[in-house]
């Protein structure tokens, strides 16, 4: 089946003065599709979502979003995508009903959807609670409340669970994989080698501007996979690490025979690791 | 131009303006230190409605002006704003939606001294009509302020001292001769000028040429905040 391309880019590249924080920035992201923008803070991850939602206008290179240059967006573009962006942008005095009735009426939907979202993102027994008594967490699922209200079909997620509590952080990912199963295209942004493991579709590694490696994140791990090993603990303790050839298959072969074997692993290094062996860069 | 959106802005204003004690405060305190300090000062020889225009005068100077910059500025600083703009609102859209809300609010305030000052009929729709006026200039200027402003404590260090000219300047001007040949270029010099002769109003071409041209210089001053910092 053809997928349809929500949002294409060819050779962007942006500076401020002289300091370059784009490169030759070429991403495909299709339908249904998590793509992840993986960089460490200050990559330039959030200059490239202002670029593709129309806040800023490259230096050169084109991007299509939803088939309109970006530089172009129209008032029909702009609702069919939704943004959470680094800072909620919520209105503190506001309570939740009203933070999302605002935006019901920009857009033209009905009222109703505010239950529904407020549901989905577990808020509904704070409905009438202003913002500003909300924690950090149910901020964010608000926030991400108010994206997908008009149900858009790009969905910009800028470090969508930084901070969060591992228990909201799942939270949040549930959401957005259900989003995925509706056909939205999700641009997401993070730091979280996890998380873009465990949700995306294609990630770019982001490096001083630049894309240093693109693709479906197991993939580039397993490009990167250079020691090719198998690491073994057995029930008595030892360790072993074995190359992953033809010349460990007896060895690992008895081990299992005399059921000595507690676990096994390749060792395939993860997003993090292939990022330092890339720039030698940690992912701070 | 959607008036749907202006009017979603409009009423999100309403909700958070009644529980924005810092702005609400603005709007009520002058036409309140009206109600009180003439209802129980009375001094003989004073003109009429003294207090009512020289109150009158200072929250032309100062409600609209603090309140249209301290609510753009505050929305530009939590990212509101930017988030309305990629929610497809237009600039005019906010813009219209803030400002009618301020300037009805205001309005209001105006109506409340119009009462004090016991004006009825045509000196009543001639105090209004002459502080509609005030207000909308006044309204621009905030604009502009918190347009040009990135975040509320810059937003504040230029209101301030801009406030306190158009606001004081006036009253000064009524004990000192000299400020007087300064202020009468300024517009709401001019206002307070009107308002003193409501009833017996009479345009002069200095009262309208000067009002105008506030106008003009205020309107070219947002338009060179707006193409300087945006809105979001």
């Amino acid at each position: 089946m053809e997928q349809k391309n929500r949002i294409v880019t060819d050779h962007i590249a942006m500076s401020f003065q002289d300091n370059v924080v784009l490169q030759d920035i070429n991403v495909k992201i299709e339908e249904g599709e998590i793509f992840g923008l993986l960089g460490p803070s200050g990559a330039g991850k959030t200059t490239l979502i202002k670029i593709l939602t129309g806040q800023l206008k490259q230096i050169s290179g084109t991007a299509q979003v939803l088939g309109m240059d970006n530089r172009s967006i129209t008032r029909e573009g702009y609702a069919k995508i939704g943004m959470v962006l680094d800072n909620t942008g919520l209105y503190d005095r506001l309570t939740c009903w009203d933070n999302l009735a605002l935006f019901t009426e920009i857009y033209g939907i009905s009222k109703d959807r505010i239950k529904v979202v407020l549901n989905k993102v577990g808020l509904e027994d704070a409905t009438k609670r202003s913002v500003h008594k909300l924690s950090k967490g149910m901020k964010q699922r608000l926030a991400l409340a108010r994206a997908i209200m008009h149900e858009p079909e790009i969905l910009f997620l800028d470090e969508p669970t930084s901070g969060l509590d591992p228990a909201t952080a799942s939270y949040i990912h549930q959401l957005i994989l259900e989003e995925k199963g509706k056909g939205t295209a999700i641009f997401l942004t993070t730091h979280n080698m996890e998380e873009a493991t465990k949700l995306c579709d294609n990630v770019a590694l982001l490096n001083k501007g630049q894309i240093v490696e693109y693709g479906y994140p197991k993939n580039i791990c397993r490009k990167y996979n250079f020691q090719n090993k198998i690491q073994l603990l057995l029930k008595n303790g030892e360790s072993h690490t074995l190359t992953n050839d033809s010349s460990s298959a007896e060895l690992i072969g008895n081990y299992f025979k005399n059921n000595a074997v507690e676990s096994i692993h390749s060792s395939e290094p993860n997003l993090e690791t292939v990022f330092m062996e890339i720039t030698g860069r940690r992912f701070e | 131009m959607s008036i749907r959106k202006t009017m979603a802005i409009f009423k999100k204003q309403i909700k958070d303006t009644l529980k924005n004690r810092t702005v609400l405060i603005q709007f009520i305190m002058f036409p309140l230190l009206t109600i009180i300090i003439n209802s129980a000062m009375q001094v003989e020889g004073m003109p009429k409605n003294y207090f009512v225009v020289l109150f009158a005068t200072m929250y032309i100077g100062m409600a609209p002006l603090t309140g249209m910059a301290a609510i753009i500025s505050e929305e530009k600083e939590k990212n509101t704003l930017r988030v309305l703009m990629m929610s497809n609102v237009r600039a005019g859209e906010y813009l219209i939606g803030v400002g009618a809300y301020i300037f009805l609010l205001c309005m209001l305030g105006a109506v409340v001294f119009g009462i004090v000052g016991d004006y009825q009929g045509s000196a009543m729709l001639q105090f209004l009509f002459v502080m509609s006026i005030g207000i909308l200039t006044s309204l621009l200027i905030g604009a502009a302020i918190g347009t040009w402003s990135k975040n509320q404590m810059s937003a504040t260090s230029i209101t301030i001292p801009v406030m306190m000219i158009f606001s004081f300047l006036p009253m000064l001007a009524m004990f000192n001769e000299s400020i007087g040949k300064v202020s009468r270029f300024i517009y709401s010099q001019q206002i307070n000028n009107l308002m003193s002769n409501i009833g017996v109003l009479e345009l002069s071409f200095e009262n309208v040429f000067v009002i105008a041209a506030n106008m003009a210089v205020v309107i070219a001053l947002f338009v060179i905040a707006y193409r300087r910092s945006g809105l979001a």
